[in-house]
């Protein structure tokens, strides 16, 4: 048998690593009958193994003394960019609202308190749709009531606001036309004295129709106009929008680069404080994901200096009740739609106040109070306190 | 260090072994393997020259340390009850796919009687959702002592571990019932909650001899919480979680704490603040809110953490529905954001569909299946839905880019045995693909109907015009 002559080096190196490993369980060891007839020796150990060595020097038990002391330091995060600041409503309004002014990222700093909350508003349609049970359940007969309904929302329940959603208008649903559906919408201004934004049915050539006919007789008012996008023909639209002093929303669907291009056209006819954003809302379950990144993003973009999109942002968290699980009928099990329905609408919205909205559209009076509680809270200043223990309490 | 989103794949393939035609790794090219890594689709361990060749051990170490995430990854119990949270490379969810979804846990006090317990316990097993076609589940028991009896808390550990199949965190900050839980479960790597400034000399001790991850809680005092930090790795401790405290009275503390702690450990880099984050949306449960909100406080509180950074939850509330949109929430923020969402293609049954009942073809954009098949049901049609692999993408996008095509479509009537289940040959296809309603005739030999161009119309669409459709569909 052939025997392989070994370096020094080699040997060395099996034997400290089956030393180290014994290491690993002993706290100690001896060696016993060795003798290194060696001058000078160095000791390259494999830099794995070094977090073990040094796990074992520290060994000795910790003192009753009080901790390290450190300081925490707030990050310093340049943030180049301020989100616009848009006035909403004026004229015959007695009460307006301001929105944006934001120079940083929502809860990025314990330092700093936007100028501004963000606004709660109420969505009501000028005639009956499909709505969730919990929903109907709700408002009853002022389903049929626009005008009340919006009364109702904005002096019972506490809306900053509220979206007339003229969806009578659908050319494929009540075709009615530009100016019958206008009725409603003063007869909203008058019953009310907060602002209004004032939706369409989504069709993008009869929106522009009711469009010019809305900001005319709603001229000087400051309504904002919900909303424009790029298969409409803006240049019939947006400048109308101008001459009457209005805001209008710009929606796209979740896409940065398509914001950039409406925001750009916009503003041949409007300023930048007469724009608010849209990048689109779903419900959890329903592609929420891309609507919060796509929200989120175009903030911090902003933020950091993205001129085009420095614009408050619009979230119509009513989409969520798009979501089955909001709407449906489910085993007992998963609670009553009741509950369901509402605490997906709340979900979304908190994720849409967090990524950086400015302007909420709601569609249960539940997720209106608890977003207005939460935001009193969140949005003021906050200071360190003390938490009450749960770990060993009974609950 | 540099961050994980600004590598080169070079950077990372000049240290590969570069062995050609190797291919242990699953990939074709080292250079493959290379990129993977930097999407976080495949690990190190993977490349078995690089692992168990000596001469690359130098490699290996260089490798691991520019692939390590900033916050740390910590294992919670062992084997197939196991839960592993932090990990996380980056602060948001546009800039690199998040591993290790926000754990759930849900607490089982000492205090309650061994039927209780188990009740608890069968909810948190049993928990199930199906969401497109993935069971969404809950993760973690935590089992408090709420009588600082040791003994007690022993024997309620018995029982949860007998009949839990998930992994367990301790709760307690009595380092004597920590002790006696940690006798308990030696082997199952539970984790500890908590250590705080006052208990901490106990706690450490005891995480160190039974090498068990613990949290460190700072009750809402960020400087305590990162001077126990710097205090227990300084005594070997480094499985750590942090909880800088959920503050129901001051979310928005919470909130910002929670948004720091990440960013320091992601873009500064500072090691301190690099472990997993935890969660406790059950302190909602002291605040003296009404009993009927608390579901949606609690679910609340618990989605704008998991939306903020938490690696892991603890909660308290036993109704489903406070979970329900947790978890498909998390399914959705945990989601790869560079690929459109997708769902399985193949057959879904809406309803009881009877042998005359219509077809329709849909995309596996989870959004467009989502719409459509709720819309389907909203209607209250029995019907047959047939999901065609449009690579996750939307019907006009995939009629333009040429992935929804007569052949997508065969393919899925064959795969499916539809043919076997209606005695009709007439599809109903999306408005948006009616330019292609001849391609798909030529490809599977069935009549072809475009339907409304949007889904919400298929309800009506169906009522009125189906049995024309059919009838001269067969005729």
């Amino acid at each position: 048998m052939k025997r392989e002559r070994k370096s020094i080096d080699e040997v060395l190196k099996s034997v400290i690593s089956s030393l180290l490993k014994d290491l690993e369980d002993a706290d100690e060891v001896v060696l016993e009958n060795v003798t290194l007839d060696i001058e000078e020796l160095t000791f390259e150990l494999p830099s794995t193994l070094l977090p073990l060595i040094e796990k074992k020097v520290i060994e000795e038990k910790p003192i009753e003394i009080t901790p390290e002391k450190a300081v925490f330091e707030e990050p310093t995060i340049e943030w180049k960019g301020r989100i616009v600041e848009v006035k909403i409503g004026a004229g015959s309004r007695k009460v307006t609202y301001v929105v944006g002014g934001e120079e940083k990222p929502r809860f990025y700093s314990l330092n700093y308190t936007p100028p501004h909350k963000p606004i709660l508003s109420m969505d009501v349609f000028d005639t009956r749709i499909p709505l969730p049970k919990a929903v109907k359940d709700h408002f009853k007969d002022l389903l049929d009531n626009p005008t009340e309904w919006a009364a109702y929302c904005v002096e019972k329940l506490g809306a900053d606001m509220v979206n007339i959603h003229l969806v009578s208008t659908d050319p494929n649903f009540k075709d009615t036309t530009p100016r019958e559906a206008a009725k409603v919408v003063e007869e909203i201004l008058q019953r009310i004295n907060t602002p209004l934004c004032i939706g369409g049915s989504g069709h993008p050539k009869k929106d522009v129709e009711v469009f010019k006919v809305i900001t005319e007789i709603t001229s000087g008012e400051r309504v904002i106009i919900n909303s424009v996008n790029l298969d409409m023909k803006l240049e019939e639209i947006a400048p109308l929008i101008k001459k009457h002093g209005h805001v209008v929303v710009a929606f796209v669907p979740m896409d940065l680069d398509k914001a950039r291009q409406l925001v750009r056209k916009l503003r041949q006819w409007l300023d930048k404080e007469d724009i608010l954003l849209d990048m689109n809302t779903a419900g959890i379950g329903y592609g929420w994901e891309y609507a919060f990144t796509a929200t989120e993003r175009a903030r911090l973009a902003a933020l950091k200096g993205d001129e085009e999109l420095q614009h408050p942002l619009v979230s119509a968290i009513s989409n969520s009740w798009t979501a089955r699980e909001a709407w449906m009928k489910m085993p007992e099990y998963w609670g009553l739609r009741e509950v369901r329905g509402p605490l997906w609408e709340i979900l979304t919205g908190i994720s849409s106040l967090i990524a950086g909205a400015d302007y909420l559209m709601i569609l249960h009076p539940l997720t209106l109070k608890i977003l207005k509680t939460i935001i009193n809270q969140i949005f003021e200043i906050k200071r360190e306190i003390e938490i009450a223990e749960w770990v060993s309490k009974k609950l | 260090m540099v961050k994980i989103t600004k590598l080169s794949p070079l950077e990372i393939y000049k240290l590969l072994p570069r062995k050609s035609g190797c291919r242990l790794c699953g990939e074709d090219s080292c250079m493959a393997f290379a990129i993977k890594l930097l999407s976080l689709q495949t690990n190190l361990e993977k490349c078995k020259p690089l692992i168990e060749d000596p001469s690359f051990r130098e490699n290996y170490e260089k490798l691991s340390k520019l692939l390590k995430p900033p916050v740390k990854e910590i294992e919670i119990g062992v084997g197939d009850r196991k839960v592993v949270i932090g990990g996380k490379h980056v602060v948001h969810r546009h800039e690199l796919m998040l591993k290790n979804p926000t754990a759930i846990a849900i607490d089982v006090s000492d205090d309650l009687d061994k039927d209780k317990i188990i009740e608890k316990v069968e909810f948190i097993n049993n928990f199930k959702y199906e969401y497109v076609g993935y069971e969404l589940k809950l993760d973690l028991i935590a089992v408090r002592s709420v009588t600082n009896d040791p003994e007690r808390f022993k024997s309620t550990l018995k029982i949860v571990n007998e009949y839990s199949k998930k992994p367990i965190i301790i709760c307690s900050t009595d380092p004597e019932v920590i002790h006696a839980g940690l006798e308990v479960l030696d082997k199952e790597r539970p984790l500890i909650y908590t250590a705080t400034t006052k208990n901490w000399i106990k706690v450490l001790e005891l995480v160190r001899r039974f090498k068990v991850p613990v949290t460190i809680s700072s009750l809402g005092k960020i400087n305590d919480l990162i001077s126990l930090v710097k205090t227990f790795k300084k005594y070997g401790v480094s499985d750590l979680c942090l909880d800088p405290g959920t503050i129901p009275e001051n979310l928005g503390y919470t909130l910002t704490i929670f948004t720091l702690t990440r960013w320091k450990a992601c873009e500064e880099e500072n090691e301190d603040y690099g472990y997993p984050l935890i969660g406790t949306p059950i302190s909602i449960w002291l605040s003296g809110i009404e009993k009927d909100m608390l579901v949606f406080w609690e679910s609340m509180i618990a989605s704008m953490l998991m939306i903020r950074f938490a690696d892991l939850l603890i909660m308290h509330s036993t109704e489903a529905v406070t979970y329900l949109p947790l978890v498909i929430q998390r399914f959705n923020y945990y989601s790869d954001p560079r690929k459109p969402s997708s769902v399985k293609p193949g057959l879904r049954i809406v309803g009881k569909p009877d042998e005359y009942a219509p077809v329709l073809v849909t995309t596996n954009f989870v959004l467009t299946y989502s719409l459509v098949s709720s819309d389907i049901e909203k209607s209250k049609i029995d019907a047959y839905l047939l999901i065609i692999d449009t690579e996750g993408y939307a019907v006009d996008v995939s009629v333009a880019a040429g992935k929804f095509t007569g052949e997508a479509v065969a393919k899925v009537i064959r795969e499916s045995g539809i043919e076997g289940m209606v005695k009709h040959r007439t599809l109903i296809i999306p408005g948006k693909a009616s330019r292609i309603a001849g391609e798909i005739e030529d490809a599977t030999g069935w009549k072809v109907v475009a339907g409304p161009q949007d889904s919400s119309e298929i309800g009506t669409f169906i009522k009125t015009r189906w049995q024309e459709i059919v009838g001269k569909g067969s005729s």
